[in-house]
C-alpha cells in the first residue's frame, strides 16, 4: 500500500489551481516516463508543453484525460482528486464511477482528430451532449451549431469526416470537445498531422479561445512560434520532468538551462 | 436408368415446401441466437475482468474445436440426465445458435479490433459509459467490416440445418429421406432438396453483398 498521507483529500483556498499534478510518476516497465512531476495550472491559464519526443509531454495530457493510469502521486482538478477518491478521510485509487464524475471537467483534442466516421460533423458535436449530458436533441443542436459557427465549420455541418480536410476535421473536433463545456481543454499536438497550409485555420481557432473564453488550456505542441504567441507559460519537458518553465518571452528569449538552449537551437535549425 | 417422374415430384412438393419452412425457421432462429450471443461473447472477451475473459475464451475455443453434431447429440440426449429436457426443435436451435455464436464472436472480435484505438479514446474523452462506447461508437464501426463474415455464417447455418435431422427435426433432408423410404424413390426428393438449397443460398449470398454495400454507405464509410 502506498503512503497517501502527504496528499490532502481536496485542495481548497483562494488560489487553488485548476489542475494540480502532485508527485505524479508514470513508468512502462523499466522506462520512467514521468518522474515525480509537480505541475500547477491556474484557472484560465494557457500552458504549453514543449520538449523532445519521449520527454513525457503527451503522457501528461493522457493521464489528465484518464486515458492512462498513473503509478503514484495524485492529480487534482478544480480542487478535487481525479486519479483518486476520498474514502474514510484518505485517498484511494479512483473507480470508474469516480472517474466519470470528474472527467466531465476535461475535454481533449487529439493529433489524429478521432472524429466518429459514421456521424456527420453536427452529429459528432451532438453525441456527447445528448448521450452523456442528457440534453434534448434541440438543445444539443443549438449548442453544437453555435460551436461549429465559432470554428467556422457551420457550412459543412452535414458532412461526414471522410469528406473533410484535416484542418476541417480538427476544427470539428475542437467544437465537439467544447460542446461538453469542459473547464479544462487539452490539445495534444493538434497541428502535427496537418498539411502546412491548413495549420493556420486550427491555430486561429485556438487563438480565439484564448482571447474570448475563460478556459484553462494545456497544449502539447511542436510549433514554437504558436506556443510563444498564445501561452501564459511554457514548460520545457526533459526526461519526464519539467527542466525549465516560464513566460514565453523568458523561456524562448533567454533560456537558462543548457538542455533548453540545446533543444531550442536544434528546433530553430530545423525550421 | 434415368427415370425422373414429374408426377411424383409434383406430389411430394408440398411436403418439401413445408420442410423448407422448417429449415428456414431453424436457420433463422439459430442465427438470431448466434448474432446476439456472439456479440455478448465478443464483448465479454474484452472485459477488464480477467476471470470472465479467460472462461469465455476457453468456452469459445472448446465449442469451435468440437463437431456441431456432437453438440446436438449432447444437448438432446445428455441434457435430460441433468434434468434439461428439450424438444428436438429447441435442442437443435440452441445447439446451432451456440455453435455459431462462437464463430460469430470471432467475426465480431475482428470487427471490434479493426476500430482504431483513437475511437475508444475519443469516447472516453466524451465521458461515455462502457455501454455508450460500444453502442454508439464501436459497434457501428465494427459491423461493416464484420458484415461479410456474418453473411457467410448465415449461409453456413442454413447448410448445417440438415444435422438436425439426426434428432428428428423435420427439416428438408429429414423429410426427403422419409419420402424416399416411403416410396422407395430417392432421386426426386434429394434432387429437389439440392435445388431448393441452391435456390436459397445463391440469392442470399448476393443479398448479403448488397446489404453490406448499403450499410457501409449509410455509415459514411467507403
Amino acid at each position: 500500500m502506498l503512503d497517501m498521507s502527504g496528499f490532502p483529500t481536496e485542495l481548497s483556498g483562494e488560489n487553488t489551481p485548476m489542475v494540480s499534478f502532485r508527485k505524479v510518476r508514470k513508468s512502462y516497465g523499466a522506462l520512467t516516463v514521468l518522474d515525480d512531476l509537480d505541475l500547477d495550472i491556474n484557472a484560465g491559464e494557457m500552458v504549453s508543453i514543449i520538449g523532445p519526443s519521449g520527454s513525457g509531454k503527451t503522457t501528461v495530457l493522457r493521464m489528465l484525460m484518464t486515458l492512462e493510469q498513473i503509478n503514484s502521486g495524485v492529480i487534482y482538478v478544480d480542487g478535487q482528486p481525479l486519479t483518486h477518491m476520498p474514502k474514510g478521510g484518505k485517498l484511494v485509487p479512483a473507480n470508474e464511477r469516480h472517474l466519470r464524475s470528474r472527467r466531465a471537467d476535461i475535454g481533449m483534442c487529439f493529433q489524429h482528430f478521432n472524429l466518429f466516421p459514421h456521424m456527420t460533423a453536427l452529429e459528432n458535436c451532438m453525441e456527447g451532449p445528448v448521450q452523456v449530458l442528457g440534453l434534448s436533441k434541440a438543445e444539443a443542436r443549438d449548442r453544437s451549431e453555435e460551436l461549429l459557427e465559432l470554428v467556422g465549420m457551420i457550412a459543412k455541418k452535414d458532412q461526414h469526416p471522410s469528406r473533410l480536410s484535416g484542418g476541417q476535421q480538427q476544427r470539428v473536433a475542437i467544437a465537439r470537445a467544447l460542446a461538453m463545456r469542459p473547464k479544462v481543454m487539452l490539445f495534444d499536438e493538434v497541428t502535427s498531422a496537418l498539411d502546412p497550409e491548413v495549420i493556420g485555420e486550427v491555430t486561429n481557432v485556438i487563438r480565439g479561445l484564448v482571447s474570448e473564453h475563460n478556459l484553462t488550456m494545456l497544449m502539447v505542441t511542436h510549433q514554437m512560434g504558436f506556443a510563444r504567441d498564445i501561452s501564459d507559460r511554457v514548460c520545457f519537458f526533459y526526461g519526464g520532468k519539467i527542466e525549465e518553465q516560464g513566460h514565453p518571452s523568458e523561456l524562448f528569449g533567454n533560456p537558462q538551462r543548457e538542455r533548453t538552449q540545446q533543444f531550442l537551437s536544434a528546433v530553430r535549425e530545423a525550421v | 436408368m434415368f427415370d425422373w417422374k414429374w408426377e411424383f415430384a409434383w406430389e411430394i412438393l408440398p411436403r418439401l415446401v413445408t420442410a423448407t419452412g422448417n429449415t428456414l425457421l431453424a436457420a433463422g432462429a439459430g442465427y438470431a441466437i448466434a448474432l446476439v450471443l456472439g456479440l455478448a461473447l465478443a464483448i465479454a472477451q474484452r472485459s477488464p475482468y480477467r476471470g470472465l475473459t479467460f472462461v469465455v475464451r476457453e468456452f469459445v475455443e472448446f465449442i469451435r474445436s468440437t463437431p456441431l453434431l456432437l453438440q446436438i447429440f449432447f444437448i438432446f440426449y445428455v441434457g435430460p440426465q441433468f434434468g434439461i429436457r428439450l424438444s428436438p426443435w429447441m435442442s437443435g436451435m440452441i445447439a446451432i445458435g451456440l455453435h455459431y455464436s462462437c464463430y460469430l464472436s470471432e467475426v465480431y472480435r475482428g470487427g471490434i479490433d479493426s476500430v482504431p484505438k483513437g475511437q475508444w479514446e475519443a469516447a472516453i474523452a466524451l465521458n461515455m459509459t462502457t455501454v455508450q462506447k460500444y453502442r454508439r461508437v464501436i459497434i457501428p464501426q465494427a459491423i461493416p467490416s464484420a458484415l461479410s463474415g456474418m453473411g457467410n455464417y448465415l449461409v453456413g447455418i442454413f447448410k448445417d440445418t440438415p444435422m438436425l435431422s439426426v434428432i428428428g427435426v423435420a427439416e428438408l433432408i429429414h423429410t426427403a429421406n422419409a419420402i424416399g423410404s416411403e416410396h422407395y424413390r430417392f432421386l426426386e426428393p434429394f434432387t429437389m432438396v439440392g435445388i431448393i438449397f441452391l435456390a436459397i443460398s445463391l440469392p442470399a449470398a448476393g443479398l448479403i453483398r448488397l446489404v453490406e454495400g448499403r450499410v457501409r454507405r449509410k455509415l459514411g464509410l467507403k
